[in-house]
């Protein structure tokens, strides 16, 4: 009898009654086929794979990691409180011992939400992922966390949230942003002043075939989780690597993301993106279920899967290495080139304008970081959206040392009432979410 | 007048049921090595001065099948199955007669993969040479397009006596599920064939000409021409004719734990709004997950003469029973003996529940009328814990849409219905212990029985329409259709109902009493190339599982002039 060799669970939420309008690829559709051949499959009847009831999170659980414009009710469904409920309710099962590995088969996605949210990007509202990991933080006292983003779109999300996080090891392997949405990802994008080298990017170029991503996955990532030794491994699941994906160039079978999720052992997969709805995501999720059970996966093809098409072209392959190698670089550099990075004392500033395609909200932010050798940093972000709308947002890092928190709340206090319609302080020592009021 | 009768693994209940009410019962010991004499007694006791041709329905439930499963005496078949991409179908093999063969579908039916026939006709061969009158034929996703099935079958028809095809059983998805179902449809077939047409033949001769019907998991029953089509749809069918008898005495707004309890287990169920909670997949026998549908039940191995033992100072019983109790000439103790010894048995040997009752006593260091009473208060708790965990499991099912998760009704039972041997004695106890109200149910002794004579015909259809495609199908019942490309949800959900209303109607059902129900529907959007190219809609109808019209659980009686 077929028995999964990994103890796996699957919340399985399509969300069959949610869309952004009827056309538009994140609709109640989506999920329909994956369900259908998961079903005939009969996946969750296999001794050791287990159907969790997706649970909801709280207002608070998103608190602890964004700052909503105004609140979170403004800018989510409660579709989004039940996907990120559902990567939370993998989380809490693997930590609980209940299962060994789980995957959330969730929509909406979230790996493009900032840690402000003014609106949707990229389908995302809020960062599912980024609320499972803070709360598992919270209530199981886990500490050092690695993301491993396989979306063929940068998760540029997830990085903003933790650029500034040196126990959050991320690292996204996307298509090269110069020829694909959101537009970055570039290797140069390697962490704050306080977290040079724990955000990896992996940018590979149109066309690349399991082979590449393979070959990444190897020479990159494994060796790369080895040496950082994180507690959890999550793997931000997108699908939309697939050859037949119709917003994306990349050439990624549903085999050769089996063989991935049988190589990245991720504690946590979470589904991103993906939009081949009928040809490669009933197939692709079928295989990463299998993967992650332990589950021979060596019968499952696409119905128009043919290998010899999907050959990676030289000049990919030369680029694909030479990435790989660059990121290593940086990786084994990585406490060097903190010291070129702080070139003063004191705080470090960036200022950038982030565009919100999905609400078509224009974003501008001036981020201020506390540079700090004891934790992760105070941190202050003024925000106008060209709505007009302009707030504050001051973060205590979780283990903060005394002068950070002692800055945060300075900033928070002195804050100008008059320049700014909201004023939020997120304490990750107390485990709070304050709003200055007058 | 109608009959009911259950076979049980102890005993086989009957009742005779006319527009007064309960006629007369009678329970007799199970033969299991002989269910037709069984049957044949029990009937013969409860029409003894009775005039035969008055009997105008007449509902069995037997443990037939089950018994054959659970004691591993199928007959062999053989199966051929076609599953192209996915888990390898090796890993589904029944029986030593399986082949795979090529061939394949996708998820909405189309062709990725054509049979291999030659290969087919090979193995029909091979069939033949093996002996095998009866061949099972599956391939994934045969319920969106059956065309592989069908050719199966009549490729392999000329080789065998009778094929077999997965396709008909359900319209729900699962290739594992769907082998299961259709090897068990073909390995019980002969044998429930011989057994109801030699009870058929015999009632005839008595002078009661109507057709068998036979009750099914689900709560409903099918007339014996169905039950040859699908006679594994007789399986497990115990639980749910307890289920039904108390089902006229659940109220219809509030929710109800029914507990059966009988010698060596206890069965229970939940009854929501006055319909029984059914299952999420289909029964899970022996080793086999089929496609059944089934009433929602949980089995526990305690009963009325469940072994009761100390364990580390505490009180275990069950899950075995060794025989009756001690104060019936039994040799251990039991919770029967623990009421004799309080007095609230009727006969028995009390003298010798005491004694039976000492060591379990001084294992607790107490007396042996209080240790009766703990034997008794565990028993209930025992049973109890386990209908909490029930629904517990059904709270817990998965919801896929966010309308689904904003209603997140949770069921909890605010009324106890029991049933079953010992009723009375537990119904008692277990007041004390449930937080709400604690009934019997009328004649507790025989209700199975009763729910057998009185349970509805009941089947359900799952509809699947493309417009795009302009197709509308239901696999199982044969029809496939062209739809206009603007057919919407309300347009199938007819289709639906339309269908569900024939099939109860083959199965048995009366046509003036019918009631239907869709109990799943859903309609999506195809977008291809960000255009929407039509709808995919599902619909799945049912007969409500429920009581035969006319039947008045106030008066008990039963007002229908052509029963
Ligand atoms: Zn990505
Ligand atoms: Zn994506
Ligand atoms: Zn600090």
């Amino acid at each position: 009898m077929l028995r999964a060799t990994h103890k796996t669970g699957l919340v399985f939420f399509p969300a069959f009654d949610w869309a952004i309008d009827p056309t538009h690829p994140e609709r109640e559709e989506r999920l329909l086929y994956t369900q259908d051949q998961v079903f005939e499959e009969g996946l969750l009847d296999i001794d050791g794979i287990v159907e969790l009831k997706s649970d909801l999170v709280t207002i608070k659980d998103i608190q602890r990691v964004h700052f909503c414009v105004p609140d979170p009710w403004a800018v989510i469904t409660e579709s989004h409180l039940i996907s990120a409920g559902g990567a939370k309710t993998i989380g809490m099962a693997v930590l609980d011992g209940t299962i060994e590995r789980g995957f959330a088969l969730v929509r909406p996605p979230g790996h493009h939400a900032n840690r402000v949210v003014h609106g949707a990007r990229g389908f995302c509202n809020i960062n599912i992922e980024a609320i499972m990991i803070e709360y598992l933080r919270r209530a199981y006292g886990i500490d050092r966390v690695a993301i491993v983003d396989t979306d063929c779109h940068h998760g540029d999300g997830t990085q903003d949230i933790y650029w500034h996080d040196p126990d959050t090891l991320f690292i996204s392997i996307h298509q090269d942003g110069r020829t694909l949405y959101p537009g970055s990802g570039f290797l140069n994008e390697f962490g704050g002043p306080n977290a040079c080298g724990t955000t990896i990017n992996l940018p590979l170029p149109p066309e690349t075939c399991d082979e590449g991503f393979l070959y990444a996955i190897e020479k990159v990532v494994l060796p790369i989780l080895d040496e950082f030794k994180p507690q959890l491994i999550i793997n931000s699941a997108g699908q939309d690597n697939h050859y037949s994906d119709p917003i994306t160039n990349m050439s990624f079978s549903a085999r050769g993301y089996a063989q991935l999720t049988s190589l990245l052992k991720a504690d946590i997969a979470v589904l991103e993106g993906g939009y081949a709805i009928e040809g490669a995501l009933p197939y692709v999720n079928a295989g990463i279920i299998m993967a992650m059970a332990g589950l021979d996966y060596s019968h499952l093809r696409e119905p128009d899967y043919n290998p010899d098409r999907l050959r990676q072209d030289a000049d990919v392959t030369r680029t694909i290495e030479k990435t790989c190698n660059y990121a290593l670089e940086i990786w084994r550099k990585r406490s060097s080139i903190i010291h070129t990075v702080r070139q003063k004392s004191g705080c470090a500033e960036r200022q950038r304008q982030i565009f919100y395609d999905t609400d078509n909200i224009l974003e501008t932010q001036q981020e201020q970081i506390r540079i700090c050798d004891d934790c992760a940093g105070a941190l202050r972000i003024d925000s106008v959206s060209d709505r007009g709308v302009r707030i504050l947002g001051v973060q205590v890092p979780r283990k903060a040392c005394q002068a950070c928190i002692d800055q945060a709340r300075h900033w928070y206090e002195d804050a100008d009432r008059n320049v700014y319609r909201h004023i939020f302080l997120q304490d990750r020592v107390k485990d709070q979410y304050l709003e200055r009021k007058i | 007048m109608i009959i009911g009768l259950d076979v049980g693994g102890t005993h086989t209940d009957a009742v005779l049921f006319g527009s007064h009410g309960l006629a007369r019962d009678v329970k007799v010991p199970t033969d299991p090595d002989n269910l037709y004499e069984t049957v044949l007694t029990a009937l013969d006791r409860l029409l003894e001065n009775q005039k035969a041709r008055d009997v105008k329905r007449l509902v069995l439930s037997t443990t037939l099948a089950t018994n054959m499963v659970v004691q591993n005496t199928l007959p062999p078949v053989a199966m051929v199955v076609s599953g192209g991409p996915g888990i390898d179908p090796e890993h589904f093999r029944v029986g030593e007669h399986y082949y795979v063969v090529p061939g394949a579908l996708d998820h909405s039916g189309r062709e990725i993969e054509p049979l291999d026939e030659a290969q087919v006709k090979e193995i029909g061969e091979k069939i033949r040479a093996a002996g095998l009158p009866y061949v099972g034929v599956v391939s994934k996703f045969s319920v969106r397009n059956p065309t592989h099935e069908l050719r199966l079958a009549e490729v392999l028809a000329p080789f065998v006596e009778r094929v077999f095809m997965g396709h008909p059983l359900s319209g729900v998805l699962s290739f594992p599920r769907r082998i299961a179902t259709t090897y068990l449809n073909a390995a019980v077939f002969p044998v429930h064939r011989d057994f109801f047409s030699a009870v058929q033949e015999t009632l005839a001769k008595k002078g009661i000409g109507v057709p068998i019907r036979i009750l099914k998991p689900d709560g409903g029953n099918m007339n014996m021409a169905s039950s040859l089509t699908y006679p594994a749809q007789t399986i497990l069918s115990g639980p749910s004719a307890s289920v039904m008898g108390a089902i006229a005495f659940a109220p219809q707004d509030r929710c109800c734990l029914v507990l059966d309890i009988g010698g060596t287990t206890t069965d229970m169920a939940v009854i929501l709004d006055g319909a029984p909670v059914l299952a999420a997949g289909g029964i899970e026998i022996g080793p086999y997950k089929t496609l059944i549908r089934a009433l929602q039940t949980r089995s526990i191995g305690v009963g009325g003469d469940s072994v009761v033992r100390v364990r580390d100072g505490r009180i275990s019983i069950g899950p075995d029973r060794l025989g009756r109790a001690l104060a019936y000439g039994g040799p251990l103790p039991t919770p029967t003996d623990a009421f004799c010894v309080l007095g609230m048995a009727d006969g028995g040997d009390r003298e010798r529940a005491e004694k039976g009752l000492l060591p379990i006593a001084e294992a607790l260091q107490t007396s042996v009328t209080e240790a009766a009473e703990r034997v008794f208060t565990e028993a209930c708790r025992e049973i109890l814990a386990a209908a909490q965990q029930m629904v517990n499991d059904i709270n817990s099912r998965p919801l896929y849409t966010v309308h689904e998760m904003h209603e997140g009704v949770r069921i909890q039972p605010d009324q106890l219905l029991v049933l079953g041997g010992p009723a009375r004695q537990f119904a008692d106890r277990l007041s004390s212990l449930f937080p709400g109200q604690v009934r019997t149910v009328p004649h507790w002794h025989v209700a199975n029985a009763i729910g057998c004579a009185l349970a509805r015909t009941t089947c359900e259809v799952t509809v699947y329409a493309d417009t795009a495609r302009q197709v509308v199908t239901a696999q199982g019942e044969g029809y496939h259709e062209k739809i206009p490309s603007g057919f919407e949800l309300k347009n199938i959900r007819e289709v639906a109902l339309d269908l569900v209303r024939k099939k109860a109607l083959a199965r048995g059902a009366n046509p003036e009493f019918v009631q239907t129900e869709v109990i799943e529907e859903a309609q999506f959007n195809m977008v291809r190339g960000f255009y929407t190219v039509g709808k995919n809609i599902r619909v799945r109808a049912q007969v409500k599982p429920g009581l035969i019209h006319g039947y008045d659980p106030v008066s008990e009686t039963l007002n229908r002039s052509d029963l």
